[in-house]
């Protein structure tokens, strides 16, 4: 069965798979040498991972089907260990991702992501696609007016082509077009040359050139931390987009190991840590490509053509490159969430806008998520906080209906309700509509009663349901003998 | 009369326009079956994921969206069926429906999102050229 089914994974479309592993590599060149430059580090270093994960993730991935290679969430991660450390750390930084991917997919940590709220995810994605269209901007400091009608041309092929046909992936021919006309004018624009070396050599085995020691684990680790996190995140995001695509299911975990596995395979051979990637995933189902051979293809198919072309591929000039990014930036985000925000709860658009602003000033993907999560959890807390207390009087008793969640957030409005100083002598609280949750529930719950029978009032607590009740035998005080109120 | 009705829909005022006159067709004829296609594509397939994330709230929402076509269909009592396609709207029902005897295709003139019409091409003009049934576009 698992044989058969993995025989199906590779070579259950072969067809589609090659010839869809064949335009993924077009359109992956482009962005591997983009996201290389966001990173601040020669083209060579995001060529070499996009091929070293693609790859490997093709055998050890869990998700058929998606691409992976070097990706702009993560190259802007990277992008202040590259300035301040230099290239080694970079590498050192890749492989110390991997383990800590491949520790998250052994200790099943995928089963979390429901975790993170929507608006979160949705405010990341958007934070990628503005931090992406600002990387470019740079390209634009002292460019003459060539650059800009470069630019402008290359958007146009981008979005008209397709009208034309759409076997070509469409971002590939502005780059071909722009550089063809570049090297025909002999026109002095920035290339791709410029940005750094490109090799035209496979990638060899080394291990990175760094000191094993405590700090440089200091130096990186926070730097793998913030990339392991932020790669799971984008990869199983995409995985269930080529899940929904596909109307498949894929094994999240296996995945979790396989992109840890790649990143690693992706630093000992000089590349950087990298993920899946959404567009890229979407052009390969698209563009026929269902099984594990589609990122085998792209992968050994864009080494191809460096080791081929690559004295051509240093004379693309950086606008066509720009065009593309621009074209990726808008294809990242999430117009629907702007088109929804008078729709979706306030609360939510709150969550989404922070993670975005944040994520755009620190530059940090991670931070921004988790200042969404953080945010969304005090939404949260705060929305179910409300509890509500009515009360009556039947035959001399006073009878307390709770109405919703007591725990650490709703205690004070619990208690505020209660009237300590009336003259009943019975009390019933109800808490048939109730849950308590934790400690300061309970020590609430506590402060209610003590209070009531110190003045003289008979108190029972009805209507607890199991959980609650079994809490309340565990920590109250009150029903211990000669229970006080403690200082606190 | 017409049987076998194919609606092409995406929850749009459009689609639920066009799937009106469909059902006005099949009002007509008692035996009428109706199937209410509905194609996600790449776009449609992102957006679900990243805003509801689970399989079973991405089903359930694409549903909703067809629920206004859904309860026009219960009011009148026609008999139907809802199908949600994965891949480009024009090529999957296309090939949806030359794979199955349809006696007429309804689809809008105009769909969701007019940016991705101008770059790709209107579904409609994609169906009704190479759908084999007769086609109706609703203007």
């Amino acid at each position: 069965m698992k044989a058969n089914s993995l025989k199906e994974q590779w070579f259950g479309n072969v067809k589609g798979d090659i010839l869809a592993g064949i335009v993924v590599a077009l359109a992956l060149i482009p962005e591997a040498i983009a996201f290389s430059i966001i990173a601040g580090v020669d083209p060579m270093v995001g060529l070499y991972a996009s091929f070293c994960i693609a790859v490997t993730i093709a055998i050890v991935g869990g998700r058929p089907g998606m691409i992976s290679a070097a990706t702009g969430a993560m190259a802007l991660l990277m992008v202040t260990l590259v300035a301040d450390h230099g290239l080694q750390y970079l590498f050192a930084a890749t492989i110390l991702t991997g383990v800590l991917q491949i520790l998250f997919g052994v200790l099943k940590l995928a089963r979390f992501m429901k975790f993170i709220p929507r608006a979160v995810m949705i405010g990341f994605v958007n934070a990628l696609a503005i931090l992406i269209f600002m990387a470019q901007l740079e390209q634009f400091v002292d460019a003459t007016w060539v650059m800009y009608v470069m630019v402008a041309g290359a958007l146009a092929i981008i979005y008209i082509f397709p009208r034309v046909t759409k076997a070509v992936p469409s971002p590939l021919v502005p780059i071909i077009v722009i550089t063809v006309i570049a090297i025909m004018t002999k026109s002095d624009v920035r290339t791709v040359g410029d940005m750094g070396a490109l090799t035209s050599a496979l990638p060899t085995f080394f291990i990175p050139d760094v000191p094993l020691n405590l700090e440089t684990l200091k130096i990186i680790f926070p730097y793998s931390l913030a990339l392991a996190i932020v790669g799971l995140l984008e990869s199983l995001l995409t995985a269930s987009i080529v899940d929904d695509m596909t109307d498949t299911a894929s094994d999240k975990n296996m995945e979790s190991r396989g992109q840890g596995i790649a990143n690693i395979v992706a630093g000992l051979f000089g590349g950087m840590a990298g993920c899946a990637m959404i567009g890229q995933s979407v052009i390969n189902v698209k563009s026929g490509g269902r099984g594990r051979l589609s990122a085998l293809v792209a992968g050994t198919f864009l080494m191809f053509l460096i080791l081929v072309l690559g004295n051509i591929v240093v004379q693309i000039p950086m606008a066509a490159l720009v065009g593309v990014m621009i074209m990726v930036s808008i294809g990242t985000f999430d117009w629907s969430s702007i088109k929804g925000l008078a729709k979706t709860p306030v609360t939510d658009s709150i969550v989404m806008v922070t993670t975005t602003l944040i994520t755009v000033f620190t530059h940090d993907l991670s931070k921004g998520v988790f200042a969404g999560i953080i945010l969304s959890a005090i939404f949260f807390v705060a929305k179910i906080s409300k509890v509500h207390v009515t009360s009556r009087i039947e035959g001399g008793k006073k009878i307390y209906a709770v109405t919703g969640q007591v725990f650490f957030a709703s205690v004070d409005e619990l208690v505020a309700a209660f009237d300590f100083n009336g003259d009943v002598k019975e009390v019933e609280i109800d808490f048939s509509q109730a849950h308590v949750w934790d400690d300061s529930g309970v020590a609430a719950i506590d402060k209610i009663v003590i209070k009531l029978r110190d003045n003289g009032v008979l108190v029972r607590l009805s209507g607890l349901n199991a959980p609650s009740s079994n809490l309340i035998e565990r920590l109250a005080v009150h029903r211990k003998p000669g229970a006080k109120l403690s200082g606190h | 009369m017409f049987k076998k009705i194919l609606i092409a829909a995406d929850g749009s005022d459009h689609s639920i326009r066009s799937a009106k006159k469909a059902i006005y067709l099949a009002e007509q004829n008692p035996d009428a079956e109706v199937t209410v296609v509905y194609a996600i594509d790449g776009q449609t397939s992102k957006e679900d994921i990243l805003h509801h994330f689970d399989k079973s709230v991405v089903d359930e929402a694409r549903k909703r969206r067809l629920q206004p076509i859904e309860k026009i269909l219960k009011e009148k009592g026609v008999s139907y069926e809802l199908k949600i396609l994965q891949g480009e709207p024009g090529p999957a029902i296309v090939e949806y429906a030359n794979q199955r005897d349809f006696d007429i295709v309804v689809v809008g003139s105009r769909g969701l999102n007019a940016l991705q019409e101008m770059v790709l091409g209107s579904v409609s003009h994609k169906i009704a050229k190479r759908v084999k049934a007769p086609v109706m576009i609703v203007k």
